[in-house]
């Protein structure tokens, strides 16, 4: 019987019998933890809205064994709030496709419980953060979270020099395959040949140039967009599900004349 | 392992939600030791349920015939319509005597993450009920949590170019607690609703 306490996003909610729910966290030190919330759903439960997705907490476990992941779920004892950034994601309905998109990811990329994954908690709350409070396109801070989660993860693609032979950039063909932009030499059937604008605004992304990024034209960041869904579902090996809904909003978005 | 068709019963037992392999042993003697009138009318309850149960045309809410009980009744207010999740939503609202218009049942709400888009819901339903002009105001009663918020703000949105007056139902403190116990989201939001005492 072991008490743990640790910083974490929640992720995800699940309904659990008749007033719980499970919530899926990522936390600073243990990585992706699940934990049953008891009477959650009770509209005088003393969690309140604090373990709603997009929160920000720091909560007390309570684990049967002397580790938190192993045996069973752990409960969730008490939980105090750090930042709530579902306030301003649900306000907007592209951000809050974006951020669904983005929790989705990083459940995606911490596939086993109790591992540390520090870098990609880090990255989940400084995006909340920066989707919350509007000063980026979401699609745009989606497709920042995405990059940079392929980056910490191991799969940093090449806007520049060739993925395979190092050739200096800029380099005109996208390979998925490949792990980004190669040159004429290297180039592998299935290349596709995106704008030098495009491959910029990637570029931009993955290393923070917001300056660069936000003055990108709509054409160039949905192709920029599509290579980055591209290239995240190939190293996942099966997309995302909140992924096709992000398109339908900015779709919609159009559409309204927004 | 038990033998035929008690173990049959214990199976199907076990598949609904909340039971488990004990439950559904359990249940199965309950059931075996019941005396057989019982088990003969709640027999009778489950087919009946699958054969005369429908959702209602109009709303969305259950219905034994082709328009629900509410739906049919011709006192009830035509101007308001007030949207709910689920079928369960009405029953509360109903047990509260305090609305008088009618209901339209989204059958969920909108959670990309679980795979659940605007496509999947009733909204397209919602909209041709709002086209004839009856309507005069919406009020969203999606759950107060993440997904019901989301959900209200995009049907907000949708509604908007229809001059509708949109209203959503308040949320903030419950009636019996304590106010040091409530999170910063829910106190927040009995701030932005509070109102005015008339003394």
């Amino acid at each position: 019987m072991t008490l743990f306490r640790d910083d974490g996003i929640v992720l995800r909610t699940q309904k659990l019998g008749e007033a719980d729910r499970i919530i899926t966290f990522l936390t600073r030190r243990q990585g992706r933890v699940r934990a049953v919330a008891r009477g959650v759903r009770r509209t005088k439960s003393k969690f309140g809205a604090r373990l709603e997705p997009f929160s920000h907490v720091d909560a007390q476990f309570f684990a049967r064994g002397g580790e938190l992941v192993g045996r069973g779920l752990p409960l969730c004892t008490q939980v105090e709030s750090i930042a709530a950034y579902g306030s301003g994601i649900v306000t907007d309905y592209a951000r809050y496709t974006a951020g669904t998109a983005m929790l989705e990811t990083a459940e995606r990329f911490t596939d086993h419980e109790g591992e540390p994954a520090v870098q990609q908690y880090l990255l989940l709350v400084g995006g909340l953060r920066t989707l919350a409070s509007g000063a980026h396109d979401p699609r745009l801070v989606l497709d920042a979270f995405l990059l940079r989660s392929l980056a910490v993860n191991g799969y940093a693609p090449s806007f520049e020099a060739c993925a395979k032979c190092g050739l200096p950039g800029p380099n005109r063909f996208f390979s998925v395959a490949s792990g980004g932009v190669v040159c004429a030499q290297c180039r592998v059937p299935g290349s596709v040949v995106p704008s030098a604008e495009s491959l910029e605004l990637l570029g931009a992304l993955l290393t923070g140039d917001w300056e660069t990024a936000d003055a990108c034209e709509e054409r160039h960041s949905r192709e920029g967009s599509g290579i980055v869904a591209a290239y995240l579902q190939w190293h996942l090996e099966r997309g995302l599900r909140s992924l096709r809904f992000v398109e339908n909003a900015v779709r919609r978005e159009v559409e309204a004349g927004k | 392992m038990y033998e035929g068709v008690v173990q049959d019963l214990i199976d199907e037992l076990g598949r609904l939600p909340g039971v488990g392999p004990k439950s559904a042993q359990r249940i199965a003697f309950h059931i075996l030791q019941a005396d057989p009138t019982d088990v003969r009318r709640l027999a009778h309850a489950l087919t009946e349920v699958k054969e005369k149960v429908r959702f209602c045309a109009v709303c969305g809410n259950v219905a034994q015939s082709e328009q629900c009980r509410v739906c049919q009744d011709p006192r009830r207010d035509l101007a308001v319509i007030c949207v709910v999740e689920e079928p369960k939503d009405v029953v509360a609202i109903e047990r509260t005597r305090e609305f008088r218009g009618r209901y339209h049942v989204l059958g969920g709400a909108i959670s990309p993450i679980e795979g659940v888009g605007p496509d999947d819901l009733r909204i397209r339903e919602l909209l041709a009920r709002l086209a004839d002009g009856t309507v005069t105001e919406l009020i969203l009663a999606t759950d107060p949590n993440l997904e019901g918020e989301a959900t209200a703000t995009y049907l907000a949105r949708m509604v908007k170019p229809m001059g509708l007056k949109v209203t959503r139902l308040a949320s903030g403190l419950p009636v019996g607690g304590d106010l040091e116990y409530a999170d910063e989201v829910t106190l927040g939001r009995a701030f932005e609703g509070r109102r005015l005492l008339d003394v």
